[in-house]
């Protein structure tokens, strides 16, 4: 067994571990650090594969910004996550049949002769003075930059978006709008109005109408 | 400049001025919006003069496709012009009218809030019968052909918020429907036999090889291919052209203001079916039946709407019927394949006809929108230019010597005589007859109008038959000390300038149009088949001559009489009228009624299809459609809905798990092949 | 030596442990929307193997715009979800049925 092998195993190991307890953990905090470590893991992996810019981008992405946002909202948040797990495994005989069978499914596929597989058994080596990165860069930069620029408005699409699903304005505050008073116009507050002067009438009289 | 970019300038220029006074009419002002479509119908009519010019002295006729449509399954659909002398002439006409008319409107709407919008609506109309003369194929025409009906609908109910202007509107449009509907059936009947094509010069060439051909519409009857195509076709020219039994529509049209009842309901667009046959004479001329059918249509109608003209009141609907009346005229000339004939009087009564109805117009305009010939009389002082113009109008319309209608009118007779075809028996008694009767109305109404008492000082206005015109103004005819005024200047100008062609074009044009080479190569007539022109042209020595020649006719006596007993009964003896008309009661009746045919069209078609339609309501919409396929499908869905409902629990993670399970199912599905393999 | 189908089949596995989360959670809308990203993750695998064993980048670009879009979902499903906690204090799955009509 080849040192690239054992990394590989131990990955592997790690990944599916840490992958189950994303699924299982009580603390969604826990599944959240569980999570990071499945995807760092997977970064290793992907080094494996000698993808080593989105190695390192996954690890940027997700384990620097996705899962701090996951973080920060579970902690924000102020839920009983006791009651949320409760009645969990009721549904472990559905699910586990249906994942077993998927894995059953895909990898028979992947191992019949049909699929063919045994044919790319290994990595082409890159061409002299090429890396990963500069490789996928000439990609990104030409025949993919529409869909880069695209992605890129889709990312400040996803930001604006975030923002006004969490925007809020609290009705409780006492918080002026200076704009607004420095508009206001004396048409607003005061009334001038014109009246003939009317003699002082008699209060009883007046009682009197009332009572009437 | 090039022909036909010419051509196309004609058409378009009153297109564009009606765009601009109907779009922009809010912003540019009245003064603008008359300018502009004036500007657009005289740029036309130029044109159009140019181009008659033009053709008169050697030009070549211009027939080709301006642009392709649409092409379908092989049949091209085209914009293509085809203006020969006949376009020419019908362009000169329908442009000079129309300016005169253009003209005519700023006097005669000058007080009406929809003063641009009628501006648009005419310039419109004009572009729209433009389209229809110059066309050089079946679809433009046709779309020619409708266009001046929407046109002739909107300014029916002009005055929208009149219920009897939105009835006649109506009216006018349904009954126009079915002549459509027969039009667009001989269209159909044309590009599925003749050879595939809509192009004029296609099918007239295809024509004389089917000359003998039948079709079986209905399984086990023949019939002849040329006849049924040519009377669907004239079916269309019935509507258009108001002919019996599809004439109701035209009396009633004369809701609409009145510059628009002389240029489109008199002068041009009612004889679009008689230009229409006109141009079809290669088909016609190859189906003798087709032809009887058009000549009895054309009899019944020159005669017994002229009947009608004698017991109205209203001045504009004596001019209708009249109108009715020389339609038949026209249609008579076309049965008797003297086409060219109709298309002759067809000009010469353009011009007269225009000019009685504008003169209408002028006199209602002076009785501050009375229309009623019994409050009127003696305006003859108040209104001279309306007076002597009408006069000429009238003499022109009864066939006087030397006016233009009675070369026209008088060729038509004379053709009617020298036919031979099945019912010209009929038809020669038709139009002689009609002669008499045209003279009779025609000087009643001019009697009634112009001279005798001045019957508007006794007018009781309280009764006021007209009560409809509420809406649109505030008179309601002259008061007892009120006089009448000459209309101004706008008015009086077009008046003028069409009594002038009433006068003389028929002694100009009746030599080239009849007998010379004018419609050479346009109309085509089988002379060994139908002699009628033949024989006329033999008898013919000049214009001079038939005039002279006039005094020894038939139908000039007749006319004279016809004025004479005008004279005498509305002038001499009033009583003698009014004695008729108690004696006669059963006619008379039938008569004021219009021989029930609004009646009958009312109680068969109109009740008849609206129990038709209760019918289909009840039994095929609430029965059928609403209870069995809406109801029944709805409930039908409610049912499976019920059952499918509870799959609906409204929770997002049964939705997922069903999701989840549907992926492992369509994966079994598409795995369990790679995996078989 | 390290073969394409071991990396299928772990990606294989990995995406059958987040169908499992996601039918097994029935309650916590965080712990959904990881497992959904544990399921981009298991799909990326798929993608960079193939590219890099059959030397095609385009694998490669795809996931770099899968890590692109499943941020931007992940963002706005933490936003939304902080909305309904707030509307509602809870962000219990069983407590969101009003789509049931």
């Amino acid at each position: 067994m080849s040192f690239q092998e054992v990394v590989f195993y131990v990955l592997s190991a790690i990944v599916l571990y840490s992958g189950l307890r994303v699924v299982t953990a009580k603390n969604p905090v826990h599944a959240a650090l569980f999570l990071v470590l499945a995807f760092f893991s997977a970064a290793g992996h992907w080094l494996l594969m000698q993808a080593e810019f989105l190695a390192i981008a996954l690890v940027l992405v997700y384990v620097g910004a996705v899962m701090v946002l996951f973080l920060f909202v579970v902690m924000m948040l102020d839920i009983n996550f006791e009651k949320l797990h409760e009645g969990f495994w009721r549904h472990l005989p559905l699910a586990g049949t249906v994942a077993v069978i998927m894995i059953v499914e895909m990898v028979m596929v992947l191992l019949s002769p049909s699929a063919d597989l045994s044919s790319m058994n290994e990595i082409a080596p890159l061409a002299e003075g090429m890396s990963n990165v500069r490789e996928l860069g000439l990609q990104i930069y030409t025949t993919y930059l529409l869909p880069f620029e695209l992605a890129a408005v889709l990312l400040l699409l996803a930001i604006v978006a975030a923002i006004a699903l969490t925007m809020r304005k609290r009705k409780d505050t006492k918080y002026i709008d200076p704009a607004v008073q420095v508009r206001v116009q004396r048409a607003d507050r005061v009334r001038v109005l014109k009246m003939d002067a009317e003699p002082r009438a008699n209060a009883d009289t007046d009682n009197n109408e009332s009572a009437a | 400049m090039e022909m036909k970019s010419l051509y196309l300038l004609i058409a378009l220029a009153p297109l564009l001025g009606s765009a601009l006074a109907g779009l922009f009419g809010w912003a540019i002002g009245r003064r603008a919006a008359h300018v502009a479509t004036i500007a657009g119908v005289m740029v036309s009519a130029i044109g159009s003069a140019y181009t008659l010019n033009y053709l008169l002295n050697g030009g070549e006729p211009f027939n080709g496709n301006i642009y392709t449509w649409l092409t379908v399954n092989g049949i091209e659909y085209s914009v293509g012009f085809l203006v020969d002398n006949l376009t020419a002439m019908m362009m000169v006409v329908v442009t000079s009218v129309s300016l005169m008319v253009h003209i005519y409107t700023i006097g005669y709407m000058s007080e009406d809030p929809g003063y641009q919008r009628f501006f648009s609506y005419i310039s419109l109309f004009t572009f729209s019968m433009l389209m229809l003369v110059m066309s050089n194929n079946f679809v433009q025409l046709f779309f020619g052909w409708e266009a001046v009906g929407l046109v002739s609908y909107l300014l029916i109910g002009f005055w929208f918020k009149k219920p009897t202007a939105i009835f006649a509107n109506l009216k006018a449009f349904l009954v126009n429907r079915v002549g459509d509907f027969g039009f667009a059936l001989g269209i159909g009947m044309v590009l599925y036999h003749f050879g595939g094509s809509l192009n004029y010069t296609d099918v007239f060439a295809a024509a004389p090889a089917l000359k003998d051909a039948t079709i079986e519409l209905i399984p086990g009857s023949t019939w002849s291919l040329m006849t049924v195509t040519c009377i669907l076709l004239f079916i269309g020219a019935m509507g258009k052209s108001a002919q019996f039994p599809l004439h109701v529509w035209l009396p009633d049209s004369m809701e609409g203001p009145t510059p628009i009842s002389a240029l489109i309901h008199a002068a041009t667009m009612v004889t679009a079916g008689i230009f229409m046959v006109s141009r079809m004479s290669p088909l016609f001329e190859l189906s003798d039946t087709a032809l009887s059918v058009v000549l009895v249509a054309g009899s019944i109608t020159a005669l017994f709407m002229g009947f009608l003209g004698i017991v109205q009141n209203d001045i504009k609907r004596v001019v209708a019927y009249s109108t009715l009346s020389q339609l038949g005229y026209m249609t008579v000339a076309l049965g008797v394949s003297a086409y060219n004939v109709a298309v002759f009087h067809l000009m010469t009564h353009a011009f007269f006809k225009a000019l009685l109805f504008l003169a209408a117009g002028s006199v209602i305009i002076g009785m501050h929108h009375d229309q009623d010939m019994r409050n009127m009389g003696g305006l003859r002082k108040y209104m001279p230019i309306t007076w002597i113009t009408s006069l000429i109008g009238s003499l022109a319309l009864i066939g006087t010597p030397f006016f233009a209608g009675f070369y026209s009118k008088d060729s038509i007779i004379e053709a009617v005589h020298a036919s031979n075809l099945a019912g010209s028996g009929f038809a020669y008694f038709a139009v002689v007859a009609g002669v008499f009767i045209t003279a009779f109305y025609s000087f009643r109404l001019y009697f009634l109008v112009f001279h005798g008492e001045e019957r508007w000082m006794k007018v009781q206005h309280d009764d006021h038959h007209h009560d409809a015109h509420d809406d649109h103004d505030h008179h309601h005819g002259l008061g007892p000390n009120d006089k009448p005024h000459e209309s101004p200047w706008v008015v009086t100008l077009p008046l003028v300038l069409l009594a002038i062609p009433s006068v003389f074009v028929g002694y100009i044009a009746i030599e080239p149009m009849l007998y010379g080479d004018f419609f050479k190569g346009i109309i085509y007539i089988d002379h060994e088949a139908h002699p009628a022109m033949a024989t006329m042209a033999e008898h013919f020595h000049g214009a001079a001559a038939m005039t002279a020649h006039a005094l020894q006719t038939l139908p000039f006596w007749l006319a004279l009489a016809g004025v004479v007993t005008a004279w005498f009964f509305y002038m001499k003896a009033p009583q003698i009228p009014a004695a008729i008309k108690r004696m006669s009661g059963p006619i008379y009746t039938l008569l004021e009624n219009k021989y029930y045919l609004d009646d009958i069209y009312f109680a068969l078609f109109a009740k008849g299809s609206r129990l038709l339609g209760m019918g289909f309501w009840k039994v095929g919409d609430q029965a059928l459609i609403d209870g069995l396929l809406v109801n029944g499908s709805a409930k039908l869905v409610g049912l499976f809905s019920r059952v499918t409902r509870k799959l609906q629990s409204g929770f997002i993670y049964s939705y997922a798990t069903a999701m989840i399970i549907g992926v492992l199912g369509l994966m079994t599905l598409w795995l369990s092949g790679v995996i078989a393999r | 030596m390290l073969t394409l189908t071991h990396y299928l089949v772990l990606g294989a596995i990995l995406f059958a442990i987040s169908v499992l989360g996601i039918l097994l959670n029935r309650k916590n809308v965080i712990v959904l929307l990881m497992a959904i990203e544990l399921m981009l993750l298991a799909v990326n695998y798929n993608f960079i193997a193939f590219s890099k064993y059959l030397s095609d980048t385009g694998g490669q670009i795809f996931v770099f715009f899968i890590l692109t879009v499943a941020a931007a979902e992940s963002a706005i499903g933490l936003a939304i979800m902080v909305g309904l906690f707030r509307n509602l204090r809870t962000i219990s799955v069983e407590d969101l049925g009003s789509l049931k009509g």
